[in-house]
Order: C-alpha cells, then structure tokens, then sequence
C-alpha cells in the first residue's frame, strides 16, 4: 500500500466515525424533541377524581376503608409537607418513575383503594397524575381516584388548613 | 382504679399531643414583604458553594423552578432574556431548583442556554421561604436583601420586569 493510499484509507475512516457520530446524535436529538407529552391532568374524567374536601372526610369517618395514598410528585416537595400516612413514590414521567410507582404496588390487591395526588403544579399542566392513574389501571387496580389540586399542594390543601405532615 | 383510669388517659392524650405537635408541625411561615430575604448557601450545578447575601448592592429574582414543571420551562426563555437586558444595570436572577437531582436540571439548562446560576434546592429553603409547594415562584429582592414582592405561580415576564425596574431606578 503507498502512501497515498494509506492517507486515503485515514480519511474514509474519518468521515465514516464523524458520519455515524452526527447520525447517532441527530436521532438523539430528534427522538428527544419528538418524545410525546405526558397526558395532561385535565384529561382525566371527573369520574376519578376526588377533592380535597371529600378525601379530608373519608380520612376523618369512623368507618370504611382508607385509602393508600402515594405522591408521585417531587420528594422536595413531599419532605415539605404531605397528607399524613402518605407514601412518596415520586414523578411518573419517566418509565425509571414508572416502573418505581408499579413495583410499590405490586403486591396489593387490585380492588385496593388508593388515592395519587401531586399538587407540583396548576391542575392543567401537572405531568405525574395522568400516567400514574394510567400505570395503575393497566395493572388491573379497580378503585383509583386522584386527589384534585387545582392551583397547588400549598394553596389547595395547606393553606385550608387540612392536615400535614413533613419530613421524609 | 377510677384515678388510675383518669391517669392513664391524661398520659395517653399526652403521648398523642406530642406526637402530633412532632409530626405535624406547621409549615414555615412566609416572609413579609420589606423583611430580609433568608439568607441561604447552596450548591450550584458545578458543585460551588452560592450564597444569597454576597449578592447584596444588587436586584435579585429568586426563581424556585424544576425542570418537570411546565409554567417553568415557559418562563425560562423570559428570564434569560431579563437577565441579559438588566445585568447591566444590577439585576442577578438566581435560579432555585426544586428537582430531586442535578442531573436532568444541568442538561436543563445546556439545552435552554441559561445565563444565570442555579443552585440545588431543598426542603429546608423551601420552608424558610413560608413553603414551596407549587411551582413557579418568584421573590424580588432589593440592593438591601429585602423581599419586594413575592410572585405564585406562572408570571408574566413583563410583571417581573416592572418590579425590577422600579427597584433598579431606586
């Protein structure tokens, strides 16, 4: 092989790794801008929802059962202060958050009544309640309600004065 | 028996009292307007220590955001563009981030070309700013370190921008 087609070969190499690089990042790129949205909150049927007010009494009543309640929110937020007795599960909008919210449930029986609720943000723009409410109707959970938050945790349950709790 | 029985109940109703003045205590107190903004000293993204009191002499725009939060990432692009038009003139916005870890927030804010710092959030700043338990929020600070207005929720840029230009012009 002469020189000349030794530097030949070293440039096809090159633009071949520079090719591929720009390909892979490209596709990155693309897959991340074109990565669906999670379903909004307000798409949720008013069927499975239950608002502060009620869920306040159905904790308050002598009777019937009580919910397990799971906060697929932040764990700043959760450490700040939640519903008493609730367990933090965290975001959702990830399938790692995902798979986190299945396996805490995992175990339970599906007609097990369970109450999610987030309260990061305004009702319409919150990302977590919908795919969690999604996630645990797929795995055959019957009596799901989510807990709805208007504006915020802070306005919507703190500031009227319902119960909290912080810490971990 | 009667008093043992009356006893007994006081000190159950005392153990319960305890528990919850533990458990469920209140949740800080928010500060006042004109009161001294809680000094706090957090991590940034590169793990560099910042601290809100070395910032006094300049307008500041305190943004608790996390990258999960869409009002937020709405807001972004407003605030970078602020930051550019008033730096000049003594405005350091200082972004406070509520995510769980550093990691989605510093390729947050490659992809949004921000220009401002971000430090890591927690709980205990959370609470010593009276709680944040929704996001965004935005406290405007004075050359004093003194709360001018606290803003909830998502913000109109041009309401932040009439704050710091009334405190700028002080």
């Amino acid at each position: 092989m002469n020189r000349w087609e030794r530097k030949w070969r070293i440039a096809v190499v090159v633009v071949l790794v520079v090719w591929f690089s720009t390909a892979a990042w490209l596709t990155q790129a693309y897959a991340q801008a074109l990565a669906p949205a999670p379903a909004p909150a307000s798409s949720l049927p008013a069927s499975e929802l239950i608002n502060p007010e009620d869920l306040v009494k159905v904790l308050e009543a002598s009777t019937g059962e009580k919910p397990l309640m799971l906060q697929v929110g932040s764990h700043v937020l959760f450490a700040q202060a939640h519903i008493p007795g609730s367990e933090y599960v965290g975001p959702v909008t990830s399938e790692v958050g995902l798979q986190q919210l299945r396996r805490h449930v995992d175990s339970l029986p599906r007609k097990k009544f369970i109450v999610l609720y987030c309260g990061c943000c305004p009702w319409n723009h919150c990302p977590n309640v919908k795919p969690a409410d999604d996630a645990l109707r797929a795995m055959g959970f019957t009596h799901v309600k989510v807990l709805y938050i208007a504006t915020n945790f802070g306005a919507d349950w703190v500031a009227k004065g319902y119960p909290v709790e912080k810490g971990e | 028996m009667r008093r043992v029985l009356v006893i007994g109940s006081a000190l159950i109703l005392g153990l319960a009292g305890f528990y919850v003045g533990v458990h469920q205590r209140s949740i800080g107190s928010a500060p006042q307007r004109n009161s001294p903004a809680p000094d706090f000293s957090l991590p940034d993204l590169n793990g560099r220590s910042l601290q809100l009191s070395s910032y006094r002499g300049k307008v500041v725009l305190l943004d608790f955001w996390a990258t999960w939060c869409t009002p937020c990432q709405e807001e972004i692009p407003h605030l970078v563009e602020l930051q550019n038009s008033y730096r000049g003139w003594g405005l350091e916005i200082i972004g406070v981030s509520m995510d769980d870890s550093a990691d989605p927030v510093r390729e947050f804010y490659q992809r949004f070309r921000m220009n401002y710092p971000v430090v890591m959030g927690n709980a205990e700043i959370g609470e010593r700013y009276g709680g944040v338990l929704g996001l965004p929020i935005a406290f405007v600070i004075d050359r004093d370190g003194r709360i001018y207005k606290k803003h909830i929720g998502a913000t109109d840029v041009s309401v932040l921008e009439r704050d710091v230009k009334e405190l700028l012009a002080r």
